[in-house]
């Protein structure tokens, strides 16, 4: 049994009147975990606090490979997000979206470009490198946005519903991307989904939340 | 019988569209109509060779100068202040929240007049000493009621600060014109007036534009900007700044167009004096005083070319960058 990368201890969220009450689960390294439930059971929340954009935590502990990081900024967790919106920074090229967290963290520039363009080439993006998002495909966008997010090698990767949206053909070839992304990069991953079958596709274990 | 043939009817009937579509276009062309109207009337008016000579007098000029120079400055200083107001209004709940909501509008609302007559009492009628402790009380308020934390450090801190200032000041019996004269920004009476009595409904419209601005850009590009280690003044530079480009560019026109408009204020507090204070809008008001409509009609007509072909070009050039 691998280490345990994630452990949510009895996390309780208050977001205005609606309470997430002691949530705990373990995730181990290198697992991919989806998350499942009906709409409005706390998933978002859960994995928005998770990721430190949430405040209203009022109980419990989220160690993230031993260290508790809840009173940690989110850029300070190791986390990276694919949202549900996909949310590509509308003004900066694809290169610029898979660089924009390496030079924020001041990798060299060498390391930056060659990072960049090694998750270009994985995701099938490298034609699309001098692009704006504006014009990408769904399936494109979604693997700009994966890449975006695994470019800082995060202990973490967060997928809020990130399939929503894409039609079947392109659904199952971004699910293989994403499966293929997780193992190649050795990253844990929290995968929130409506969908059976994408969870039983694309996780090593589904948990359902109430 | 009935409902049979009813349900045995292939195309249902439904009413034409015409009477609705009548009705938009009259109520358009009812307005158009009368913006063509009022300025038809100027047009009317406007003797050309009246026009030419007011056009050449050297004061006019000044003026047409001073009310470049004046609406850009103002423009500018409102796009300054409105973009972190209106980032603030739009991204953070806080208490008090809705009631600075509010305050931003009294601008607006007011009557021009008073904007003016309170810009000349504030800074004639009130010391120095007196408008430091009224700022502290601003700041006091606002520590005691609007939050917690680092917030009610800094209002707190500010109102110490202010209070003490007031303290240091008071016993002078000079008023607030006296001090900013003496640090060589006189205001009253003097051009740099003109910006100030221009500055707070032009500033009230531009927090509006850019409030919506922010409003419409999503709070997620942050929160992603924020997992890849931004901080919140990051996130806001690279990432919320570069989209709200065409919003401040359209506040910033919005402010300029409103600054030309602007006259009651001016006149009270900055006045209209020949080739001192006089703007565009003041010079229309002292050639009716002095009997010269076809004078003003010209005047008015080129207010109405200068905001027409800002709005223009400010269209024409945001419009390459995409639509404004």
């Amino acid at each position: 049994m691998s280490e345990v990368m994630l452990i949510l201890d009895r996390v309780t969220v208050e977001v205005g009147q609606f309470v997430l009450s002691e949530f705990s689960l373990e995730i181990a390294e290198g697992e991919c975990v989806a998350l499942m439930g009906p709409s409005g059971c706390g998933k978002t929340t859960l994995m928005e606090t998770v990721c430190g954009l949430r405040s209203g935590m009022t109980g419990g502990r989220i160690l993230l490979d031993g260290v508790e990081i809840a009173g940690l900024p989110p850029g300070a967790r190791g986390i990276g997000l694919v949202p549900q919106d996909v949310a590509l920074f509308p003004t900066l090229t694809v290169r610029e979206q898979l660089e924009f967290g390496p030079r924020l963290h001041g990798w060299d520039v060498g390391e930056v470009r060659e990072r960049a363009e090694g998750l270009a080439e994985d995701l099938g993006l490298d034609e699309l490198l001098d692009r704006v998002p504006q014009g990408l495909s769904g399936g494109e966008a979604r693997r700009v946005a994966l890449g975006r997010a695994l470019a800082l090698k995060p202990r973490l990767l967060c997928l809020d519903e990130a399939l929503t949206g894409l039609d079947e053909e392109r659904h199952d070839e971004v699910l293989q991307v994403i499966r293929k992304m997780i193992e190649r990069e050795g990253v844990t991953a929290l995968h929130v989904t409506h969908s059976k079958k994408e969870a039983e596709a694309i996780a090593d274990r589904v948990v359902v939340m109430e | 019988m009935m409902a049979g043939e009813r349900r045995e009817q292939r195309i249902w009937r439904v009413r034409p569209e015409w009477p609705f579509l009548l009705f938009l276009v009259f109520v358009v062309a009812a307005y158009l109509g009368l913006l063509l109207l009022l300025v038809g009337a100027n047009v009317l008016t406007v003797s050309w060779s009246q026009a030419g000579e007011i056009l050449k007098n050297p004061d006019i000029q000044h003026s047409i100068k001073l009310t470049f120079v004046t609406c850009t400055v103002t423009a500018i200083l409102s796009v300054l202040l409105s973009v972190p107001v209106a980032y603030l209004l739009s991204r953070y709940q806080f208490r008090g929240r809705a009631f600075i909501d509010t305050l931003l509008d009294i601008p607006i609302l007011l009557p021009p007049l008073i904007v003016g007559l309170s810009l000349l009492i504030l800074f004639n009628r009130v010391p120095p000493s007196a408008c430091c402790w009224m700022i502290a009380g601003g700041f006091g308020l606002a520590a005691v009621f609007g939050g917690k934390g680092l917030v009610r450090n800094v209002t707190g801190g500010m109102a110490v600060l202010f209070g003490v200032g007031g303290l240091m000041l008071s016993g002078g019996e000079s008023s607030l014109e006296d001090a900013v004269s003496g640090a060589g920004l006189p205001m009253t009476f003097h051009p740099l007036g003109v910006v100030l009595a221009q500055f707070p409904v032009a500033a009230a419209f531009a927090v509006r534009t850019m409030r919506t601005t922010f409003d419409q850009i999503s709070p997620r590009y942050e929160e992603v900007a924020m997992t890849l280690g931004c901080n919140r003044g990051q996130a806001f530079t690279r990432v919320v700044l570069p989209l709200a480009g065409k919003g401040m560019v359209a506040a910033g026109t919005m402010a300029w167009a409103r600054a030309l408009g602007e006259f009651g204020p001016i006149l009270i507090f900055a006045g209209a004096t020949r080739g001192r204070t006089e703007v565009l809008a003041t010079s229309v008001f002292l050639e009716i005083n002095i009997g010269n409509l076809p004078g003003a009609a010209a005047l008015s007509l080129l207010m109405i070319l200068l905001a027409v072909t800002t709005l223009l070009l400010v269209r024409f050039f945001a419009g390459k960058g995409g639509a404004l």
